[in-house]
């Protein structure tokens, strides 16, 4: 329906590719519907995709909801068993795969490969179907497996009915003028990918992809192509800082870009604030949501960001490290262990509520309460002024001395230190006191700072409690490819530093 | 009468628009042309939009009564004009939000 809308509406114009030549929004629909053609006749539960952002993204995903079957977007950088162990719990199903390995997930029951290339081909040229779809958005669009950090990966749905919500409630239809374009960095199989390719066809956004990021090439298409707005990770802009720093002060820095978001992680503070020095006229906007919520349920926008840079008020200072204020379609509150609502500025566990949360997974009940609330595992405070501030997953947080301790508050404090590049706290097991803090730090080339002094400055910002026990200098931290830190990993590496005692 | 929920989509009886349910629910008089609006998927009966609704709706704009208890997209332009009872729909003025996508 959304990009019927924009076929309808401005069909002419480039949705994918370069501006010159690019695929255009009537082309990209009737594409779906040849693809949807292809899908049906498969006669699969799904259509997945286990490959590289291209073409046969969208072409896919709009295919598979014109079929009227949900669309998997699959982590291609996982093990050949871990994919195969995936694609089982879908069969049977389509499979969109990388023409150059394609012999991945072969002989699989139920499964169906095709490849990239394939489809395009087939989809070159067809006359699309008559549009006949299921209208009322009970469908499911989308089911994205969960990074697993936890155990078995879970399957989160998301309906038409919520991704429809979510982008009526936070883009305008042709919002975008013609020229703009957008970079896509972010994998599909991450729900900011996903979510990037809704908003931008329901704008009448160009949508320029890197399928595979590095700074160096995000920088250089970005220039080439005259994009405007981009979306990426914490993990990327601080590689995208790097290479403007590299390039100096008379550097051809990033003109044409108007708008930069983020998300999906704790970002440092030193990268937004040298960021923001680096990219005077553009718009910083934070983005906070969860899969399960249909991406973005948050905003801090570019005023604020400019604003609390500036303010010497410490209430608004530290708003450039929140998620700013949920969206008008959206409603969130700070609950405690017990679920009752806590007083403004006292921490507890996010709950959101809106049509685009989903909070469902498949093969169990959407975990909503009766009134539609959703605990989302994420811990976090709210100011006077509505301002939400994220502190990082509950389950991360560090039981020490029977205090609750986050590690993101730890954290943000150690990367602050010039010595620092980066840091982790994690908890580890201690007869004594439960948990231990260990904090895992990695300097900067050829930079130094011993031990006592990261702990002493950790000290002098927060109350002594927060002190980590240890700090381990380690050359790199775990994270996985969309940038989140993978604290299980780091637990398991370091598990030594413990005391073996199961607490 | 139509009964709305947010996301049902309703057709023009009388002209080519078509919208979607943003917000409302319940039995409504939604209209479009003056002439009462079909579920989606229901043929035009035919005709042209009354005089007093036949200003047209615009593409992804959204209407909304004065209360702002109902909310419907325009999906598909037309040349009539939506309402509720006699009533016209305002035209809603969009407060965009910055991209984060």
């Amino acid at each position: 329906m959304l990009l019927e809308m924009a076929a309808d509406g401005f069909g002419d114009r480039v949705a994918l590719g370069p501006s010159d030549g690019g695929l255009t929004y009537r082309d990209l629909y009737d594409s779906a519907g040849a693809a949807s053609v292809r899908f049906r006749a498969d006669g699969g539960s799904h259509v997945a995709m286990a490959d590289l952002s291209s073409a046969a993204l969208p072409v896919s995903l709009f295919g598979a909801a014109w079929a009227g079957l949900p669309f998997v977007p699959l982590n291609y950088r996982l093990t050949d068993d871990e994919l195969a162990a995936l694609a089982s719990r879908i069969s049977p199903a389509i499979i969109i795969v990388d023409p150059d390995s394609p012999d991945r997930l072969t002989g699989i029951d139920g499964i169906g490969l095709l490849s990239r290339r394939a489809l395009m081909d087939l989809v070159d040229g067809a006359d699309p179907p008559e549009p006949e779809w299921d209208m009322t958005g009970e469908g499911t669009a989308i089911e994205l497996f969960t990074s697993g950090a936890t155990g078995e990966p879970k399957a989160a749905v998301l309906r038409h009915r919520h991704l429809v919500s979510y982008v009526l409630g936070s883009v305008e239809f042709m919002g975008a003028h013609e020229d703009e374009a957008a970079l896509v960095s972010v994998p599909p199989y991450h729900v900011a990918g996903i979510a990037a390719i809704l908003s931008n066809v329901y704008a009448g956004r160009r949508v320029v992809q890197l399928p595979t990021f590095d700074a160096h090439d995000w920088v250089t298409l970005l220039r080439a192509e005259s994009v405007t707005s981009a979306m990426v990770v914490p993990t990327m802009l601080t590689r995208i800082v790097e290479v403007l720093d590299a390039e100096g002060p008379d550097g051809p820095g990033l003109p044409t870009l108007r708008s930069l978001s983020y998300g999906g992680g704790r970002m440092p503070s030193p990268t937004i604030q040298r960021a923001l020095e680096l990219l005077p006229t553009t718009a910083f906007v934070n983005a906070y949501g969860l899969t399960e919520t249909s991406s973005t349920v948050a905003l801090l926008g570019p005023d604020e960001h400019r604003e609390a840079m500036a303010s010497a008020d410490p209430v608004v200072r530290a708003r450039l490290g929140s998620a700013g204020r949920p969206l008008p379609t959206i409603q969130v509150t700070i609950r405690d262990d017990l679920g009752d609502e806590v007083a403004v500025g006292q921490p507890g566990e996010i709950w959101v509520r809106g049509e685009q949360v989903s909070g469902e997974y498949r093969g169990s009940a959407p975990r909503l309460t009766a009134d539609g609330w959703f605990p989302t595992h994420d811990g976090g405070w709210m100011d006077a002024d509505g301002f939400l501030h994220v502190t990082g997953r509950i389950d991360d947080v560090i039981v020490k001395g029977g205090q609750n301790v986050s590690p993101g508050e730890i954290e943000e404090v150690l990367v602050c230190h010039p010595a620092v590049a980066d840091a982790a706290a994690i908890g580890l097991p201690d007869r004594q006191w439960g948990e231990r803090i260990i904090a895992a730090v990695v300097l900067h080339p050829g930079a130094s700072a011993s031990s006592d002094e990261l702990r002493d400055t950790v000290r002098d910002r927060l109350r002594s409690n927060r002190t980590p026990d240890h700090v381990e200098f380690v050359g790199s931290l775990p994270y996985n490819d969309t940038g989140k830190l993978l604290r299980r990993v780091l637990r398991s590496d370091l598990a030594h530093l413990g005391d073996g005692s199961t607490g | 009468m139509p009964s709305l929920k947010p996301g049902s989509r309703f057709t023009s009886s009388v002209c080519t628009t078509q919208v979607i349910v943003v917000k409302g629910a319940g039995e409504v008089d939604l209209r479009c042309g003056g002439a009462p609006m079909l579920a989606a998927g229901a043929a035009a009966d035919g005709g042209l939009p009354a005089e007093g609704a036949s200003g047209g709706t615009l593409m992804g704009k959204r209407y909304v009564d004065p209360d702002e208890t109902v909310e419907v997209l325009c999906t598909k332009p037309g040349d009539g004009s939506l309402g509720i009872g006699d009533a016209l729909l305002d035209l809603k003025e969009a407060k965009p939000l910055p991209a984060s996508d």
